[in-house]
């Protein structure tokens, strides 16, 4: 865990207040309160990554909540599809041939059919 | 690694303008970001030439040793590597981050539906946690996996910050032996494969997921890789230097106070502080030093009366009108 002023030493040109705001809208999440806030690694990671975005990216204050949450929803997605793989990986395998057949089923199903 | 020619990364005129070089980056950021590719290698090493390209010429002082010659390509380079957002969001700590967790995301759109349940949703499918031949459908007639088990492990600081083997007991009464990898942090969770909940037939058991906990240090304080530390100092250590013996995670160490030393004045002991883990280096301990007084007699008091008299000194000039 380490302290915003760290997080800003590390960071060229980020400054304290814009992550303390980054903290208020949500956008990335801290323990303790106003004045004292702490970081784990992964909000580390995550301030240096919008600093990123807002800088080197130009990405503005309107769109970052939607790219975030669209960045948040990816990474769901991608930790469920680990943990299914490790399922199957775990499973034995007349029960993996059984979901891959069922897999190509649906794909199957799914080619050709549009929208509503 | 040999540097590329951030001209040619960058695909501008070596008289290119601040802006042309800014746009020219943003062009490749944008495309090659590694959060917005994620598992794609190729686009993360063309973000980060891109980035090793404009740091270098976004910065007039560094450009212009460039087109000197006085320093390659790779000047830039030294700038230190961070694990990526992506390593941090599809690992251990990733679900702090999910859609709908509270304080995540950009608004409570997602409220209500958790995404992570994905696997009771496939424990339900393969007739998991349900008695003998009441799962749904052929789920039933699988072989069934045994139910992850949750547990907390509370580690002094030490052992978290160096790692080793710790002992944990269940409440079933069985111990685990439990490797804890060195750098560990708060609320990581450890995977314990085959651990957990008894195994039906043909299946396999499941996993023992343990979740760490630190216990504070009366010296130590971690900040990333980093260890703070403070230590006293006598006067005379601080004002004439020496050598002084302080403690570190990995040990006592020596170190030399310079002369004319202060309460505050940081020492840097490279290298001591959380070991080098998970490909990253070991972090450095930050010793801050406090001095204190010590014993006082009558011929420290004289001398003091007659040296302060001679060097008049208001450290807190300005603070008080």
């Amino acid at each position: 865990m380490i302290t915003i002023e760290t997080l800003c030493h590390s960071i060229q040109g980020l400054r304290g207040e814009e992550v303390e705001l980054w903290i208020g809208r949500a956008w990335l999440r801290a323990e303790g309160g106003p004045g004292h806030y702490r970081l784990r690694e992964i909000d580390v990671a995550r301030a240096r990554l919008i600093h990123e975005l807002r800088q080197g990216l130009a990405l503005d204050e309107e769109a970052m909540p939607v790219v975030l949450s669209l960045l948040d929803q990816l990474y769901s997605a991608r930790r469920q599809m680990r943990r299914l793989r490790a399922a199957l990986d775990a499973a034995d395998a007349g029960t993996r041939d059984r979901i891959l057949a069922a897999l190509r089923m649906a794909e199957a199903g799914a080619e050709g059919a549009g929208p509503g | 690694m040999a540097a590329k020619d951030p001209y040619q990364v960058l695909g501008v005129a070596r008289t290119a303008g601040e802006d042309e070089i800014r746009s020219a980056y943003r062009k490749l950021a944008k495309r090659h970001h590694p959060d917005l590719n994620p598992g794609d290698k190729a686009a993360e090493e063309r973000f980060k030439e891109a980035s090793a390209a404009h740091a270098l010429l976004s910065d007039a002082e560094q450009r212009a040793r460039y087109d000197r010659g006085e320093i390659d390509a790779a000047g830039q380079e030294r700038q230190p590597e961070h694990a990526s957002y992506r390593s941090y969001a599809e690992g251990g700590q990733g679900p702090r981050y999910r859609p709908g967790a509270a304080g995540a995301g950009a608004s409570g759109a997602y409220a209500g539906f958790d995404p992570e349940d994905l696997g009771d949703i496939f424990a339900d499918l393969f007739g998991r946690g349900q008695g003998p031949g009441q799962g749904p459908g052929r789920g039933g007639a699988g072989p069934r996996q045994g139910r992850d088990e949750h547990y907390r492990l509370e580690l002094d600081f030490l052992d978290a910050v160096n790692g080793g083997t710790q002992r944990l007991t269940l409440p079933t009464g069985k111990t685990l032996e439990v490797r804890v990898p060195a750098g560990i942090e708060e609320g990581q969770i450890l995977r314990l494969r085959g651990q957990g909940g008894a195994a039906g037939p043909d299946g396999k058991a499941g996993d023992a997921l343990i979740e760490i906990g630190i216990r504070p240090h009366a010296i130590f304080r971690r900040e990333g890789n980093d260890i703070q530390l403070e230590v006293p100092v006598t006067y005379s250590e601080a004002v004439l230097g020496g050598r002084i013996t302080v403690p570190t995670p990995g040990g006592p160490v020596s170190v030399t106070v310079p002369r004319h030393s202060d309460s505050g004045t940081r020492l840097r002991l490279r290298g001591r502080g959380v070991p080098a883990h998970g490909g990253r280096p070991a972090g450095d301990a930050y010793v801050s030093l406090r001095i204190v007084r010590g014993e006082v007699d009558q011929r420290l008091e004289d001398f003091l009366r007659e040296w302060s008299a001679e060097h008049p000194f208001n450290p807190r000039q300005g603070m008080v009108d």
